[in-house]
């Protein structure tokens, strides 16, 4: 048979108890595909390379453009987005599996709630008066702008806290994503009347003291977030009000 | 003093977060349903920008001017009050979400800049890179959290609706859904339900609609007795990437921006499109269209490339796709203003549109048609309204760019208020409301679809009603295919009795889930291909060769179908559209 195939080993978990186990598919290869792609041709026909029948693969997606932060898992070891790696550009037998730090659901797919409640503990929000008619808001600068967008491109996809040494359950981390939204709000003329409070919830365990440095997270950020740099301007900013709260209470 | 109303809204992109926002402020209780977490919803993957008349270019534009684009945009299918009352929310809108925080970009001064978009010669478009609708999604999500934290708004993440809970009288008194974990099904009480879940780019298959954008909600009222309007009208995008899993966007903004569309003059020339000379190009839309140029509306600029690609056969390489070129302008103004986009381009197809041209086709995008509402947004079943894309009420026979975002946020804006306000006056409910009789149909259902012994595979099923409906109720239509395409969904309803899941379980089955849709998928399908074999005229989006020509006697008209249960299929009636702002005028761009 000429016809050139891929060749695929997806990590199984039918369920948060159940024992893990490996399937290897082969599948037609078409030009331009990527992972999904690959799981939707298993769905359509579900059978392993030895032709044993088995269930469609379960894995989060939605919009399968990189922008709704649905699809991460670990592709040949690394955490990434399933709808950017195109078959053509990575080694097979292409290895699949779960987030690893994150509760199983069901193969692929892992609860990501985490960074949700996180995100409520450091009020990632502008606290606006209502939304009745107020006029414009403020002036900001193109300079203010341009700072603040490519933080506020974050898809909550929580490949930088899956690949972070320090996101486990013993330090209780929050992770780069959550303080780079906090950031993103200190910057907003408005966003930073929370300041403080941000500030304090990102003190003492499993805040930004946590972080070690490893900078493996910017490195793993499907967006290219100035994730370091957030830490690194968050982590002043903690420092500073440390200081100030040792002198006022 | 009476407890506070509970409503539910079903969808947490633009249009259910903006109804949710609009309840909790006003002391409401919301119970927010969606079937992947709210801040992954489709309303993600809007790119290019917003339309609000703010008039800070020194062009005069107005609201009124705004008004008059969306509906000669819309070609007069749209009721006018409704489209009055957005256009002239808009401006306000857009100061909210600045306040909210949205990082639009800015104008050396610090104010919102603009850009164009098509079918207008205003700058008219707030932006946030390229990325827009994910900026103001991330807005409303925020402001949702904060309420969240509050206590005023309960999140069920990972649930499917499955029906409407109707009482005896035919009221609505709350939804079905489904865990889509556990698989358990369970009624939830409401005094009203928004639904706000979107379009239906999952029945033509490959669209540049996200996974969850079935239609299966709508499809699921409209089978319990809700019209459905203007199916017929599918906007497909001039500009997408043509994809093995779908069909990815190309914003209209590039052209915003100064982008321009040509072909080699020359069939078959083999030359790198970047050494091929200005007098061998074809800049077919701007030789056409002198005035709009290469932002004429959508469904324009599609018929266009398809005549280009299709009856003159100068597609590149003799292939189905067309240039979209930005290499003429500079680096740092597209990484300002499209860098979004361009990474897309870049990492899906592999070159870099600064240095190459894009190669581009148009593609299924949006759903002008839906769920038929009132002027408050409420259904023809009490208690059942709608927001967004999933109802039909903004953008007439095609929506213009950058009008979507606006009317989902004024849509959710208008229904928040209008379902409190309704669910307040409600009398109380009978016994259960029907919930127990609803629940036991639902579960009914389930256990049937789960223990199928067929033959039929499901997602095999999906692709052919998609590629069936892609090439016959899309771009250009005929009769004849339209009533093969009706004859086909007939038959891939007969073949899903005889469906077989291959996944059995009961946690986390998703290919379950998909095949309740797909159900849903179909019926909806005959509503659109019936409702387009019925329109016999051109208008907007719907275009038929052999009825080249608005015929307003006829059919300046909205469609409205509804479902016979008896027969199991759609049956068709007609309503006059509110012209009383804009007399209406032949559409010549």
């Amino acid at each position: 048979m000429a016809e050139r195939t891929v060749k695929i080993e997806i990590k199984r978990q039918s369920s948060p108890d159940s024992s893990p186990h490996w399937d290897k598919f082969e599948l037609p290869h078409r030009p331009g595909m990527n992972v999904i792609s690959a799981m939707m041709e298993i769905a359509a026909n579900p059978y392993t390379a030895d032709g044993k029948e088995t269930t469609p693969i379960a894995y989060d997606s939605n919009c399968l453009e990189e922008i709704c932060g649905s699809c991460a898992m670990l592709i040949n070891g690394k955490a990434r987005m399933a709808c950017t790696a195109l078959v053509d550009k990575l080694d097979q037998p292409i290895k699949l599996e779960p987030l690893s730090k994150f509760p199983l659901v069901r193969d692929l797919s892992v609860d990501r709630s985490v960074l949700f409640e996180n995100l409520k503990a450091v009020k990632a929000w502008v606290p606006i008066d209502g939304t009745y008619d107020l006029g414009p808001g403020e002036r900001i600068f193109p300079q203010v702008q341009e700072e603040r967008y490519p933080l506020s491109r974050c898809i909550s996809c929580c490949c930088c806290m899956e690949v972070c040494p320090q996101f486990n359950e013993s330090t209780g981390f929050v992770g780069a994503a959550t303080i780079a939204q906090a950031q993103l709000f200190n910057e907003h003329p408005a966003g930073k009347v929370l300041k403080e409070e941000r500030l304090h919830a990102l003190m003492g365990d499993g805040g930004i003291q946590e972080c070690g440095y490893a900078q493996n997270c910017v490195q793993a950020c499907p967006k290219q977030l100035p994730l370091t740099k957030a830490i690194s301007d968050v982590g002043r900013d903690v420092m500073v009000q440390a200081v100030k709260d040792a002198f006022t209470r | 003093m009476p407890a506070a109303p509970k409503i539910i809204v079903v969808g947490g992109g633009l249009a259910g977060l903006a109804a949710v926002i609009k309840i909790a402020e006003a002391g409401g209780k919301v119970d927010l349903f969606s079937i992947v977490p709210v801040k992954r919803s489709h309303s993600v993957c809007a790119q290019g920008g917003i339309n609000a008349a703010k008039n800070l270019k020194g062009e005069g534009d107005t609201t009124a001017q705004h008004f008059d684009d969306t509906i000669y945009g819309g070609d007069f299918l749209a009721n006018q009050t409704p489209v009055k009352g957005m256009c002239e929310a808009a401006p306000g809108i857009i100061d909210l979400l600045d306040r909210m925080g949205v990082p639009f970009n800015r104008t050396p001064e610090g104010l919102l800049d603009f850009r164009r978009f098509g079918g207008t010669l205003y700058h008219r478009t707030a932006f946030a890179g390229a990325t827009t609708g994910q900026q103001l999604l991330y807005a409303l999500d925020e402001q949702v959290r904060r309420y969240e934290s509050e206590g005023k708004v309960t999140k069920y993440e990972g649930w499917e609706f499955l029906s409407a809970v109707l009482d005896s009288s035919r009221v609505c008194r709350g939804i079905c859904a489904m865990d889509l974990r556990t698989m358990e099904v369970r009624t939830f009480a409401a005094d009203a339900i928004v639904l706000a879940t979107g379009g239906i780019g999952a029945i033509f298959g490959k669209s540049t609609n996200s996974v969850v954008c079935t239609g299966s909600a709508q499809s699921a009222v409209y089978q319990q007795g809700a019209y459905y309007a203007n199916g017929e009208f599918i906007q497909v995008h001039p500009t997408s990437i043509p994809g093995e899993d779908k069909l990815r966007l190309m914003s209209e903004s590039a052209r915003g921006e100064g982008g321009r569309v040509w072909v080699p003059k020359q069939l078959g020339d083999k030359r790198p499109a970047k050494t091929i000379p200005e007098g061998d190009r074809w800049y077919f839309l701007e030789e056409w269209y002198p005035k709009y140029g290469n932002l004429v509306p959508r469904d324009v600029a599609t018929r266009a490339i398809h005549k280009v690609v299709y009856e003159h056969g100068l597609g590149i390489d003799g292939q189905p796709m067309v240039y979209l070129d930005l290499t003429h302008i500079d680096r740092e103004t597209l990484n300002r203003k499209l860098e979004g986009i361009l990474e897309i381009y870049e990492k899906f197809v592999g070159d870099d549109p600064r240095e190459v041209p894009m190669k581009i086709f148009p593609g299924m995008h949006y759903t002008m048609g839906g769920l038929w509402v009132d002027f408050n947004q409420m259904t023809n079943i009490p208690g059942i309204f709608a927001a967004g894309e999933a109802e039909y009420n903004y953008h007439g026979a095609n929506r213009l760019g950058a009008n979507s975002l606006v009317s989902c946020i004024y849509g959710g804006f208008v229904v928040g208020p209008k379902a409190t306000e309704y669910a307040k006056a409600l009398p109380a409910m009978q016994g259960d409301g029907g919930a127990a009789d609803e629940k036991k149909r639902q579960e009914e259902l389930n256990k049937h679809l789960i223990s199928n012994a067929g033959t039929e595979n499901p997602f095999k099923l999906w692709r052919e009603l998609g590629e069936t409906m892609t090439k016959n109720v899309t771009v250009i239509r005929y009769n004849k295919a339209i009533k093969q395409t009706d004859e086909k969904i007939v038959e891939l309803l007969e073949r899903y009795r005889n469906v077989n899941l291959s996944d059995k379980s009961s946690w986390a089955n998703t290919s379950f889930a998909f095949t309740r849709q797909l159900y849903n998928m179909l019926q909806l399908a005959r509503v659109v291909a019936q409702g387009a074999a019925l329109r016999n005229e051109s208008r907007g989006a719907h275009y038929k060769p052999d009825f080249p020509d608005r015929d307003d006697e006829n059919f300046l008209k909205t469609t409205k179908a509804y479902f016979a249960p008896d027969a199991d299929e759609p049956r068709f009636e007609y309503e006059a559209v509110d012209t009383q702002y804009i007399k209406p005028r032949p559409r010549k761009y």
